[in-house]
């Protein structure tokens, strides 16, 4: 019996049970590599920020950073989605806005309830809950031309209702979405549009008075926390940079385990050949349900996040557009791996915040003069040809031209008899 | 040798076309059974009415002891009680390990939330590792499916076939665009797998057929022409005309 252990030594202890009973981190080094980044970045941002450190960054570029954080994570999701799942969603966006506006009706009442009950304070008699609600509707709903508030607004006054809402609703859109558009087997660019279609159809909705959500207003005043009106911005803007990067950091994390399993498997697999899983046993569509609700998850999450420190949210940021902008940062980035994704979103959006805020010198030709302003989305749809035609692996392909030092006893070559990494070393 | 797969008067058309004219057909467990026939006999529609990629106009499939029908049920769930397809051209995960590939395809729980939290434990390599011996590719296991040889890569999906361990094994054109070695082998790793499920395969080739040793059955335009041994077959008045064009 003492050879039992030993049943395939041949593979037991090298191609088969080697590789996988290292650690996690140590099988996916580039994840302990972007988590430190991450660390490091936070670290720095903090000890030059206004708030915390020696001021040399400003709180509005904090800020801007702390909402990079956030466009980072759902371009996590988007590349989970695409890169490694196929589906070519074009309405990650609209499940971003969602968690925005989940937060925003918080902030927004809990902060106008506390303006109306110091305003009624002054008077005679101490005002009853009617007339707070009421003094709260008035001042949130004047603006569309109501004092009442609409149905939708039921839990606003509760910050755990608010917080489940942002992972509940755009859980729950993407569920019936998906389950719908799944089991009907739309695949392919034809799903791509049907997601466009939803996000429109809910910025649309969103812009009517009548939508309950303030029409074409949206929600504003969400960068001033209730009940910490004392706490200055620049401390606020490190709290949710804070929170902006332990919650991408976190999400860093679920994508990789996600990806690194046998799910990971069958979800690249799906889509390279979702007809072939399908012969092997797998429900395609109950795998790609579970990826988009996921990942609408993830993006409720970061948009939860991104608009406190924008500090407004208005329908226009659920427009078709945004989410093609999504898919151009993960294409640019490199899909299919997720540092890629978040390399993506980084670099496009504080390029494009360079360019649009006009700190890019204007190109004078002498007949026309370039301005980068109108400019930037030209420049930014042609990187995206240049990258689809001729860099397909994108920003984040270049980390392929760095040798790896780590290739755990691979072959060298591509024959059979090659020699292994250790007798090479010899 | 019981009943396995009982399909019977299945008739299914293309836009008027009839691709099956109430087909029937039968195997047993264990059986090896060749399926010839012309180009357009209907040999394909055949399997995809049987892994349920096409759903037929009329008749039955029936599967197992129990005679499950298997028209209501999806691809995926058709796969699950134990029919394995190797399609013609070789479609292997190219983006991913052969032990990744053959990974997936082992026998385990197929829901998200099983494979969520499945992590191979030694039994799992140690099946991967006897896998990739019987299918000869032991050496290859680290690498992308992408990078294997054209037999290579049929062999895989055979050894993925196998890895589902289904009680009904469909191939269709096995040894084509194989060398006479790999054509050998191919012929052992079906042999073999004949003697514990049913395999039925389907193929061109008559020396490929032959050397399977087997029951054949002869398609032409969408049902059975002839049933019996090689010679038998080829015997037969009709199925020269057929295939000779008389």
């Amino acid at each position: 019996m003492t050879d039992t252990p030993s049943l395939f030594p041949k593979y037991a202890g090298g191609l088969g049970a080697g590789p996988q009973s290292r650690p996690f981190i140590a099988r996916h080094p580039s994840v302990l590599i972007f988590i430190a980044c991450l660390a490091l970045f936070t670290l720095c941002v903090t000890i030059l920020s206004e708030g915390f450190g020696i001021g040399v960054v400003s709180t509005s570029f904090v800020k801007t950073l702390g909402k990079t954080l956030c466009l980072c994570m759902v371009a996590l999701a988007m590349d989970l989605v695409w890169g490694y799942c196929g589906i070519l969603s074009l309405g990650h966006m609209a499940f971003f806005g969602i968690g925005g506006y989940a937060i925003g009706m918080w902030l927004m009442y809990a902060r106008t309830e506390i303006i109306v009950v110091q305003s009624l304070a002054a008077a005679p008699l101490p005002p009853t809950a009617g007339e707070i609600s009421q003094g709260i509707a008035t001042q949130i709903f004047g603006v569309v031309g109501a004092s009442e508030f609409p149905p939708i607004w039921a839990f606003a006054h509760s910050l755990p209702l608010q917080l489940a809402a942002i992972v509940i609703v755009p859980g729950l859109l993407a569920l019936v979405f998906g389950w719908l558009a799944f089991r009907s087997r739309v695949t392919g660019v034809y799903l791509s549009i049907l997601t466009q279609a939803m996000t429109l159809a809910l910025s649309l909705y969103l812009f009517q008075n009548d939508s309950g959500l303030r029409g074409n207003n949206g929600l504003s005043g969400l960068q001033n926390l209730p009940g910490l009106g004392d706490v200055p911005q620049s401390t606020v803007s490190i709290w949710f940079l804070w929170a902006s990067a332990l919650a991408l950091g976190l999400a860093y994390l679920l994508c990789a385990w996600i990806v690194s399993g046998k799910f990971g498997s069958v979800i690249r697999a799906i889509r390279d050949d979702e007809a072939r899983v399908r012969f092997l046993g797998y429900s395609v569509e109950a795998y790609k349900l579970t990826i988009f609700t996921l990942t609408a998850v993830i993006a409720g999450i970061a948009g939860a996040l991104y608009y406190p420190q924008a500090g407004i949210i208005n329908p226009a940021e659920i427009a078709p557009i945004a989410s093609i902008y999504l898919a151009v940062w993960v294409a640019i980035g490199g899909r299919g791996r997720l540092y890629g994704a978040v390399i993506g979103a980084a670099f496009v959006s504080l390029v494009s915040t360079w360019f649009t805020g006009g700190q890019a010198p204007d190109i004078n030709l002498g007949f026309y003069t370039i301005s980068w302003v109108d400019w930037w989305t030209v420049l930014l749809g042609f990187s995206f040809v240049v990258v689809t035609l001729f860099a397909p692996k994108g920003i984040g392909g270049l980390i392929d031209l760095v040798p790896s030092p780590n290739r755990h006893g691979a072959d060298l070559g591509p024959d059979a008899g090659s020699l292994r990494e250790s007798e090479a070393d010899r | 040798m019981s009943t396995l797969l009982e399909v019977s008067g299945v008739s299914k058309s293309f836009d008027g076309f009839k691709a099956i004219n109430n087909l029937s057909f039968q195997i047993g467990e264990p059986e090896m059974r060749a399926v010839i026939g012309p180009n357009g006999a209907g040999k394909t529609t055949f399997m995809d009415i049987v892994t349920g990629k096409t759903k037929p106009d009329e008749g039955t499939v029936l599967f197992g002891e129990k005679s499950q029908s298997l028209l209501k049920l999806s691809e995926s769930q058709i796969a699950q009680v134990g029919i394995g397809r190797k399609f013609q051209r070789p479609t292997v995960f190219e983006d991913q390990s052969v032990s990744d590939n053959l990974m997936m395809a082992l026998k385990k729980d197929r829901s998200p939330w099983a494979v969520l939290r499945f992590r191979p434990a030694r039994e799992d390599h140690a099946a991967v590792a006897r896998l990739a011996d019987e299918i000869g590719l032991t050496d290859q296991l680290t690498r992308k499916a992408g990078e294997l040889s054209h037999g290579q890569k049929q062999w895989l999906e055979i050894g993925m076939l196998l890895a589902q361990d289904p009680r009904l094994l469909l191939v269709d054109e096995p040894a084509a665009g194989m060398t006479p070695a790999e054509r050998e082998h191919t012929t052992d790793i079906l042999v073999e797998a004949a003697k514990t499920r049913a395999v039925v395969v389907v193929e061109h080739d008559m020396e490929f057929v032959r050397r399977l040793n087997c029951k054949v059955t002869v398609l032409h335009e969408g049902s059975v022409l002839a049933e019996g041994s090689l010679d038998h077959v080829t015997a037969n008045e009709r199925v020269i005309e057929v295939y000779l064009g008389r």
